[in-house]
């Protein structure tokens, strides 16, 4: 079945303070779909007025918010969760429009792991404590948790309703107030799940502004009221907020992307089975989310011994994948998610050619017959070596780059050999030979015998030159939050030094 | 003569002239790595990036200093980069953005030829 176009207001101011409030200087910019290249509405283009107006409303919803018990916080994060789950279609449809990508995914993961991101942290905060140290028998030492109070957070494009969720969910349950700036290319979808979830969400408690990284997301970041900046993107823009943040010494937390290895070892091919088939899917999940992915398994190293035989299920089934219109949902891969990203890796295709890897399918951009300006590229395959640069830049588009290894010890070497830490899957039928591998790839989430996977409880995050802290799990609550210390004594005699 | 490791299009000389005299100051150039506006030339008013003390320098257009980090530089050398500019829309802080513009960078390969006399980098 196919979804048709969702309809959208002409325009959408920011959220502020629980209520809808045009920029300040009345300045809109045009969203457009990648699935059509048409302009869908208009958002705010805020500015360090609109900036000011969101942190101060954040504060004065923190006077409240930060002493909210934790039953009535939970309460409101499931709430979201409800009324999101209520409109999950809606939001998927919106969702697809607003950043291109196939609404099979929409409905089957981006929408319900947002939501279970909200019930998890409703729950984890129930369930929680702080602790206390009988230090001797007239000093009691108490470790509180207490909020930061207002954080900013800069999220990406490829996943907007995801990612904000992945920040806003742990920031609010800690008992702090959120001013959000969404980015340029999705600021849409935002916008509608706060039509959706405004009478839920106490006022001022989530702020959401649009606008460009340079006139909103700097002031922003560098507003001397804000306590914490939780950042998704690239290395560049990491440094620029890191520097941001040792103004105000603050605390940031980034993720910054990856080249991530999914390593195939030869036992996947000892049987023709059903976990073979799920290895086969392994390595075509490159083109999950048309490999907008900051953990896109972009380099596949596969064992000598069984690169011949592989490969040829491998392209058997990337030429199953479906292209076409996004809402339909059987299609497989919609739309790059912006003009300059589909320019950008078109160019590595070029430089996979020119660098002389061999292209086993795909570089090409796709020709959409539904929507023939929207901005669609086939799903590519190129073998090669790891010093070219196809596998060390990440490309972020659906382009994966395959190389050959002979033994455990080159694959460990070819996995590591990346300025990048961020994920990476390992597939073998060997307990062994997996527990070797997990645990020496530098990487902050392995996945062994699986790929994509993204649960609420179970920690994300980078080593190396792929961020500073982790997302989703419970630790991440303690990103948000200080730790006071209460030290207590019930000695009624002087120490004696004065 | 010495090669150049990085130049510019037309286009993207005149968006530079643009953006000074929008700005009034100094421009540089930082190429970025990493998630969604990542592998792209970050544009930012002289002094507002801390440029790193190993960071390199691999040329100048017109007039602006590029550079970018060692990592990258490792598997960037062997590239000549051409800066252009299209139409859309970045998300990370380059001062090009709010024109609905984007700088992109395009690398090819350099020959052999011009691999051997690529201008010497300045390593201050």
């Amino acid at each position: 079945m196919s979804y048709t176009k969702p309809e959208f207001k002409t325009q959408y101011e920011n959220f502020i303070g629980g209520a809808w409030v045009a920029p300040v200087d009345r300045n809109y910019f045009e969203a457009i779909s990648p699935i059509d290249n048409r302009v869908m509405t208009k958002v705010a283009q805020s500015n360090k007025k609109d900036v000011n107006l969101a942190v101060e409303a954040a504060w004065k919803a923190f006077e409240t918010w930060g002493k909210t018990s934790v039953a009535q916080r939970s309460e409101v994060l499931n709430n979201i969760a409800d009324a999101m789950q209520k409109h999950l279609e809606t939001l998927a449809i919106i969702e697809s429009w607003d950043n291109g990508k196939a609404i099979r995914e929409t409905i089957n993961a981006d929408l319900p792991l947002a939501i279970d991101h909200f019930r998890y942290f409703a729950g984890v905060i129930r369930s929680e404590s702080g602790s206390v140290s009988d230090l001797d028998a007239n000093t009691v030492s108490s470790e509180i948790h207490e909020p930061l109070g207002v954080v900013a957070q800069i999220i990406p494009w490829n996943f907007p309703l995801l990612m904000a969720a992945w920040k806003i969910a742990p920031a609010i349950a800690a008992g702090n107030c959120v001013v959000l700036k969404a980015a340029e290319q999705t600021p849409v979808s935002i916008m509608c799940l706060m039509e959706i979830i405004e009478a839920v969400v106490p006022d001022g408690v989530i702020n959401i502004i649009n606008g460009f990284g340079p006139e909103a997301g700097k002031p922003l970041a560098l507003h001397p009221d804000i306590k914490k900046i939780g950042f998704t993107g690239e290395t560049t823009t990491g440094k620029l907020i890191m520097q941001y943040a040792s103004e105000n010494i603050i605390p940031v937390t980034l993720e910054l992307g990856g080249k991530s290895p999914n390593i195939f070892l030869e036992s996947i091919m000892d049987a023709d089975d059903a976990f073979f088939d799920k290895a086969i899917e392994g390595l075509v999940l490159f083109a999950f989310n048309q490999g907008e992915v900051c953990t896109c398994p972009s380099r596949a190293l596969i064992q000598e011994s069984i690169y011949e035989p592989f490969m040829a299920r491998v392209l058997e089934r990337v030429k199953a994948i479906k292209m076409g219109d996004p809402l339909d949902t059987t299609t497989m891969m919609g739309a790059q998610a912006s003009q300059d990203q589909y320019e950008k890796i078109l160019n590595y295709i070029e430089i996979g050619k020119s660098e002389g890897a061999e292209l086993l399918i795909g570089g090409n951009a796709y020709n959409n017959a539904t929507y023939p300006e929207g901005f669609y590229i086939e799903p590519t395959i190129f073998k090669g070596h790891n010093n070219m640069r196809i596998f060390q830049e990440e490309i972020f588009g659906p382009v994966l780059s395959v190389t050959t290894f002979k033994d455990e010890h080159e694959a460990l070497e070819i996995a590591n050999d990346t300025m990048y830490g961020l994920g990476a899957g390992v597939w073998t039928r060997d307990i062994h030979q997996m527990q070797t591998f997990t645990r020496s790839i530098e990487a902050g989430r392995i996945w062994a015998n699986c790929y994509h996977l993204y649960p609420a409880h179970a920690s994300f995050g980078g080593y190396k030159k792929s961020g500073i802290g982790r997302e989703t799990h419970m630790m991440m609550l303690n990103n948000y939050r200080h730790t006071k210390n209460i030290l207590m004594s019930f000695d009624k005699n002087a120490l004696g030094f004065f | 003569m010495a090669v150049s490791r990085v130049d510019a299009t037309e286009a993207a000389k005149k968006l530079i002239d643009r953006l000074r005299e929008i700005h009034g100051t100094d421009l540089m150039f930082h190429q970025s790595g990493g998630c969604c506006d990542g592998s792209a030339p970050m544009c930012f008013e002289l002094g507002d990036f801390m440029v790193g003390s190993r960071d390199i320098k691999v040329g100048n257009i017109h007039g602006c200093d590029f550079y970018m980090s060692p990592e990258q530089f490792e598997y960037m050398q062997h590239s000549h980069i051409t800066i252009d500019v299209v139409a859309g829309r970045g998300s990370s802080f380059s001062i090009e953005i709010p024109l609905g513009v984007r700088f992109i960078s395009i690398s090819r390969l350099f020959t052999d030829d011009e691999y051997k006399n690529l201008d010497p980098l300045d390593m201050e």
